[in-house]
């Protein structure tokens, strides 16, 4: 029996009839009404042709009310001068300054802001995160409260408040000081920093290479340990090179040790390094609120750890440091990250509420040069793609991170 | 050692007496297990509590010994050390009406204890269907006719004299209301074969999560009516909210798409082998499972929604914050701007926080199982 089934399927034997296909139902209007392929395409027409139809509409709209205002459309304004001041800025910028420039000094206020709180929010999200898990009743509950307080009120409440409580700060005549290094003030904060010197970056660029270094040598020893099983101590030698090199390369450009302490003069301070009340404000409202998401991350990453990790970690004899750096935090890392990334990109869409106290971001600076110059569609339109691109950076950076950390599993 | 019997050892006179074993239990072995456990932890006691030493005495007593409740003259405010809170009794109207006419705040007060008590009531798992959906339809429709007047011999109040609470609830929940119909439909789209519909659901998903809520605000207040014809206009209020709408959209769509993407295949393949069509699979078969995954990861987004509310003021509506920076604008008050300001946090802070309670509550619930 099986021999007949098996050979009905072979062509040369002839047993079989050959089959006729079956017939195609007659075209009717009803039967492409119910073709699944057909009714598909036909959505997918009417959807792109409707967007389209739409944004045909609106474009002319747009431009029927432009030309009525006889602004001129295109990125040709881009090169005028903007004739407005900005408050602060890292780059030169004044008034005779083109729209471009201007552009230029809000994106690097934005990514000045965004990146200070960035650092700020994960430093302060870290230890706060570690302390809600302390075995400490004191830290884990003020730690639990700061959480709480800060993730559920309005960050933009949070802005305008910390923004109040710097501007009512008495005048800088009688402003707070500590250890007449850094003052407080109504007019922000002024603080004593090392007086410009050609050194300064050299050294600069020394630490992050010896740390570039350290990174190394701890990789080295890393392999070194698994392939000979011997564990070489490099955290001291590290540390020495750390703090070593820049100090060689502060030696050779010339020692400088002028300090730049602010002083009264006036109505205001001179001198030291001022962060203005604005920036000030929006510093502490974006990595106070952040920071206590990242702390909730952290703890709920570290506490994902499995159990027996670290019952296993404590049974073959780690330390409490190798427990913590080689067992928990690299597993607990996997976990943080992609929330991690989302708050990251969230504070930095978020200095844009830095319009509400007047910080000079990019928000902020696209508004007024709307206003000034009329050339609305452009304006969003950079405004726009600034952010995305601001935003999938960092995704991509973080993402390449997390792909570096996540479990290499053969 | 020698033959003597272990036994004899409990015998009166030939042991030594033991000390009893340390209590484990009751408030002294709680400070001492939970406060001085080991040196570490005796430090870091000892460190807070000299922290809380030095600011808590200050604070209490700028807070509350020091402070002035009530008066209508800001002078008394200045003359005192402490907090001033006169400003919130003196500007409380303001604070949380807004620009409403004075006398008519009692609808306003009817629009907050409907919104309230409808929250409440969307607590209880047993009101929770399409009919709850429905109801909350008909709340809008009511607190819209509570604000606008015009009707039933009601004052008529137009949406630029909307304001305060009453402002930011009905901007929250027509936020929710609106936005998590889009959002379905946006993860359903973004799920869908169709090539044209999941770039366009995609793409919109993208960008408006991809930059900040306040420039989709700002393109919903200010752009829009340069895309429309110059007869055409759509009220100030009514445009914030579609820009609201549609970022909650945006966002609440990934959280959708992530529990469409946690049903098992089978749930799909069964509906499509049943000869169910494609809004049938949906609507009976894949969204009640999916969005009863999803309730936790949403009541994050809706909780973040109500924060959001407070981006609208920078677009120039009044709503509570907007509104608290309007009652600071008066002269005589505007130095005790940050006690008004730590009023509306604790405002802000209760709604949050018990949203947040609940959507833990709930967490805990989904946690042990399917047990509605």
């Amino acid at each position: 029996m099986t021999e007949t089934i098996l050979s009905r399927a072979l062509p040369s034997q002839g047993v079989t009839r050959r089959r006729v296909p079956p017939r195609r139902p007659p075209m009717t209007l009803d039967g492409l009404w119910n073709n699944v392929g057909f009714r598909s395409v036909l959505y997918q027409v009417l959807v792109i042709g409707a967007v389209i139809a739409l944004a045909v509409y609106m474009i002319g709209n747009a431009q029927t009310a432009m030309d009525k205002r006889g602004i001129s459309t295109g990125f040709g304004f881009l090169t005028q001068e903007a004739g407005f001041a900005i408050g602060e800025s890292l780059i030169a910028y004044d008034s005779e300054d083109s729209y471009l420039r201007a552009y230029a000094v809000a994106i690097v206020n934005t990514l000045k802001v965004s990146v200070i709180s960035v650092f700020g929010a994960t430093l302060l999200g870290v230890l706060i995160g570690i302390a809600r898990l302390s075995n400490n009743w004191f830290v884990s509950r003020l730690s639990s409260y700061y959480i709480e307080i800060f993730r559920n009120t309005p960050q933009l409440v949070q802005i305008v408040f910390w923004y109040t409580l710097v501007t009512r700060m008495p005048a800088p005549k009688q402003a707070w000081d500590i250890s007449e290094t850094i003052f407080l003030s109504n007019r922000g904060m002024v603080m004593a920093w090392p007086a410009a010197h050609a050194a300064w970056p050299w050294m600069l660029l020394a630490f992050v290479v010896a740390c570039g270094g350290a990174y190394g040598v701890v990789q080295w020893a890393d392999r070194h340990r698994r392939r000979t099983g011997r564990t070489v101590p490099v955290l001291w030698w590290n540390i020495g090179l750390v703090i070593a090199l820049p100090t060689i390369v502060w030696w050779i450009g010339g020692a400088p040790t002028a300090i730049d302490v602010p002083t009264l003069q006036g109505f205001n301070f001179v001198g030291g390094m001022a962060l203005s009340p604005e920036f000030l404000a929006l510093l502490l409202g974006l990595s106070l609120y952040i920071a206590a998401f990242i702390a909730e991350i952290v703890r709920s990453g570290v506490q994902a750890v499995d159990r027996g990790q670290v019952e296993a970690a404590r049974a073959v004899g780690l330390g409490r440091a190798d427990l913590y750096m080689k067992v928990i935090l690299p597993q607990a890392l996997r976990i943080i990250i992609p929330p991690a990334t989302a708050q990251y990109v969230s504070l930095t869409k978020n200095s844009s509420l830095g319009v509400a106290i007047g910080y000079p971001e990019l928000f902020n600076i696209n508004n007024t040069i709307t206003t000034i110059s009329g050339n609305t569609i452009e304006c969003i339109g950079i405004m726009m793609a600034v952010y995305l691109s601001i935003a999938f950076s960092i995704a991509l950076v973080m993402n390449v991170y997390n792909r570096a950390v996540q479990i290499k599993e053969r | 050692m020698t033959t003597r019997p272990t036994i004899s050892r409990a015998l009166p006179g030939t042991s030594t007496r033991r000390p009893p074993p340390v209590r484990e239990s009751g408030a002294p072995a709680w400070i001492r297990k939970n406060l001085f456990g080991d040196l570490h932890n005796t430090v870091i006691t000892l460190l807070v509590l000299w922290a809380l030493f030095v600011t808590v005495p200050g604070l209490f007593g700028w807070a509350v010994l020091d402070a002035v409740w009530v008066t209508d003259d800001p002078q008394d405010c200045r003359a005192a050390a402490g907090a001033c809170w006169a400003v919130v009794a003196e500007k409380h109207r303001v604070m949380l009406f807004g620009t409403f006419p004075y006398e008519q705040h009692w609808r306003g007060v009817l629009v907050i204890g409907l919104i309230i008590a409808m929250s409440i009531v969307s607590t209880f798992k047993r009101f929770w269907s399409y009919g709850l959906f429905g109801a909350w339809v008909a709340t809008v429709a009511i607190v819209l006719v509570l604000q606008l007047g015009g009707v039933f011999g009601l004052a008529k109040t137009g949406t630029h004299e909307w304001g305060g609470l009453p402002l930011t609830l009905i901007m929250f929940v027509g936020t929710v209301v609106g936005g998590l119909p889009l959002a379905v439909l946006l993860a359903l789209g973004r799920r869908s074969t169709m090539p044209a519909i999941k770039a366009l659901c995609v793409g919109m998903i993208e960008i408006t999560r991809g930059v900040p809520l306040i420039t989709v605000l700002f393109m919903a207040s200010l752009m829009f009516p340069l895309f429309v014809p110059e007869q055409l206009t759509v009220d100030k209020v009514l445009r914030a909210q579609i820009g609201m709408i549609l970022f909650f959209g945006a966002y609440g769509a990934e959280v959708v798409r992530g529990g469409l993407q946690a049903i098992p295949r089978g749930q799909y393949e069964a509906a499509d082998a049943a000869g169910l069509a494609y809004w049938q699979k949906t609507n009976r078969i894949i969204l009640p499972q999916a969005l009863r995954i999803v309730i936790p990861a949403l009541m994050n987004d809706i909780i973040r929604a109500f924060k959001n509310t407070t981006f609208v003021s920078i677009i120039g509506l009044f709503d509570v914050l907007g509104a608290t920076a309007t009652a600071l604008e008066d002269p005589l008050w505007v130095l005790y701007a940050p006690e008004a300001y730590i009023f509306i946090f604790v405002l802000y802070f209760c709604f949050c926080f018990s949203m947040s309670k609940y959507s833990e509550h709930v967490e805990r619930d989904l946690a042990t199982g399917r047990n509605f």
